[in-house]
């Protein structure tokens, strides 16, 4: 018989996480600190207009784009948390999640040899669609002692005659690393003298801790250039609605919404108007939820402090990413190891790429009583692993 | 930050206060001064334990009373909700906007102590105009929280 795949998708690697996940589900009496979306429910008036729609028999497709409503509802949105306007008619389009956005987005806009940079470590889809895009992903190794920030000396050393794209994903999953007004400020201008466009994957921005978040979409001359992913998933905890968005440029967003027309049709209907819900009235939620992750957050980076173990101190997302180099193993193996011994799930490092090594992925999406078991038996291990280094 | 405090104690009154302290990025005893303070200051007037008292074997009544008055002169409500919350049995008195003036909370063993605290010693009161009582037959969810709620973390243990 003929080979059934192509020679592209044999060469996509499935994800480090999917992988770990497997060993995970067949252990008993696992706390998991390993998952990477939100553990509130979906707040309640959100699900209820969910519900009321269902009931009013609102179950057709909607337009292309999305909702109308719903996509005045995000331009709205927009304009009032990050300072960057967006037509509702032409430049949104309302995405199967955020991560229809950075498919859409690669596919519309790379030819093939068209380069893309990634700054890692990162979220695990961007290499394998650029790579189904037909483009060349071409990955940053982001510093601890940078806080894994992008600076400009590391993206001027990785830009190219080819290259086209930089994804810019922060607030960052796994890093919980966040860049600051005077940091995109550098990124854009190199953008702007070398004409490379921006996908900015900014499905964190609710969640900074300290100081808001900042689209690089708002910095003067960056809007024409930026396509600016968006959801619903982490900031009102809807990750299995499945709802996101993505605007840009008029010019991008129809030729992308050509791709989602004819692969999607549309955004689940039900959830574009829970959505719309949300938007109007889930400030507070959204508030309500980030001060419990920041203390979450504090709570960690304390017990990291008691136990002696480095980590730098991340403002963004519901992650933080201690170093473990100190043990002299690979993340993989102290993942495994910390799995087997105490029954903790964590995601080494390596699987956001090849600069995580030497670090581990830690939730903080879980209640204080979960977290407190499980820094008790990562301080245990830690202690272990200390005591059998001096022998 | 008393906001943040109140916030927490309100939903746990036996957290630590070192954790405290670690949750709102401040040092144990900031945390302990500004609740010493509060309590001299009545802002926080007792420590409660919410029960499900459906799941002891121990026998409850809890009926809601409405009851209309006749304001005294110069007192307003004061005096009669006076006398009405002296009574150890009542669990709470408030105020009322609308039909009638105030809802009396009262816990009883039995159906006869509520009803008899009602015929003889509510009604009788000669401010009193009129009584509406009603017994709680269930409770779903009280403080803000819901009795007997499944916790199951449901997401999958691993997810990119």
């Amino acid at each position: 018989m003929r080979n059934p795949l192509s020679k592209k998708i044999e060469t996509i690697q499935p994800s480090g996480i999917r992988k770990f996940f497997d060993i995970v589900s067949e252990m008993e009496d696992v706390i998991s600190l390993g998952v990477g979306e939100p553990d509130f429910d979906t707040p309640w008036h959100i699900r209820d207009e969910g519900i009321y729609t269902l009931e009013k028999g609102r179950t057709f497709y909607t337009s292309n784009s999305g909702l109308k409503e719903l996509r005045v509802a995000i331009a709205e949105y927009l304009r009032r948390r990050f300072e960057v306007s967006y037509d509702p008619l032409h430049e949104i389009l309302v995405t199967v999640g955020g991560s229809e956005g950075i498919d859409v987005a690669l596919r519309a806009m790379l030819d093939p040899g068209d380069e893309v940079l990634i700054p890692e470590p990162c979220y695990v889809s961007y290499v394998p669609c650029v790579i189904l895009a037909d483009g060349v992903p071409v990955t940053i190794e982001l510093k601890e002692e940078n806080q894994f920030r992008l600076t400009k000396e590391e993206l001027l050393a990785a830009i190219t005659d080819k290259t086209k794209i930089l994804v810019m994903p922060f607030p960052n999953n796994p890093t919980g690393g966040v860049m600051r007004r005077e940091d995109l400020e550098e990124i854009a201008q190199v953008c702007i003298e070398k004409d490379i466009y921006v996908l900015s994957d900014e499905i964190y921005s609710e969640l900074t801790y300290g100081a808001d978040h900042v689209s690089i979409a708002s910095l003067p001359g960056m809007k024409e250039r930026t396509l600016l992913i968006n959801g619903f998933s982490k900031s009102y905890a809807m990750t299995g609605w499945r709802l996101g968005y993505i605007c840009g440029p008029q010019v991008i967003v129809e030729q992308m919404t050509k791709i989602h027309q004819f692969a999607i049709m549309c955004a689940p209907t039900n959830s574009q108007y829970a959505a719309v819900e949300a938007l109007r009235h889930g400030d507070e939620d959204v508030a309500q939820m980030r001060t419990a992750y920041d203390q979450r957050r504090r709570y960690l980076m304390h017990a990291f402090k008691e136990m002696g173990l480095s980590c730098f101190e991340p403002f963004g997302a519901f992650y933080v990413f201690p170093c473990i180099k100190e043990f002299g193993m690979s993340s993989d193996e102290f993942a495994t190891r910390l799995l087997e011994e105490e029954h903790v799930a964590v995601v080494p490092g390596s699987a956001f790429g090849a600069c995580g090594e030497g670090f581990v992925r830690i939730s903080y999406a879980y209640s204080l009583e979960n977290l407190k078991l499980a820094m008790e038996r990562l301080s245990r291990f830690v202690g272990h692993l200390r005591e059998w280094q001096k022998k | 930050m008393r906001e943040q405090i109140l916030t927490f104690l309100e939903k746990n009154s036996k957290i630590d206060l070192q954790e405290l302290a670690i949750l709102l990025g401040s040092s144990e005893t900031v945390i302990a001064n500004e609740v010493a303070q509060m309590e001299k200051e009545q802002v926080i007037c007792g420590y409660h334990t919410l029960i499900d008292w459906e799941k002891t074997s121990s026998e409850k009544v809890t009926a809601l009373i409405e009851v209309r008055v006749t304001p005294q002169r110069g007192q307003g409500f004061d005096s009669i909700a006076e006398r009405i919350y002296n009574y150890p049995e009542v669990q709470s008195v408030y105020l009322i906007s609308g039909a009638y003036d105030l809802l009396v909370i009262l816990e009883g063993r039995t159906l006869r102590d509520v009803s008899s605290f009602v015929s003889d010693k509510l009604s009788t009161l000669d401010t009193v105009l009129s009584t509406a009582t009603h017994f709680i037959l269930k409770k779903y969810k009280d403080y803000g929280t819901i009795f007997g709620k499944k916790t199951k973390d449901e997401r999958m243990l691993v997810t990119p």
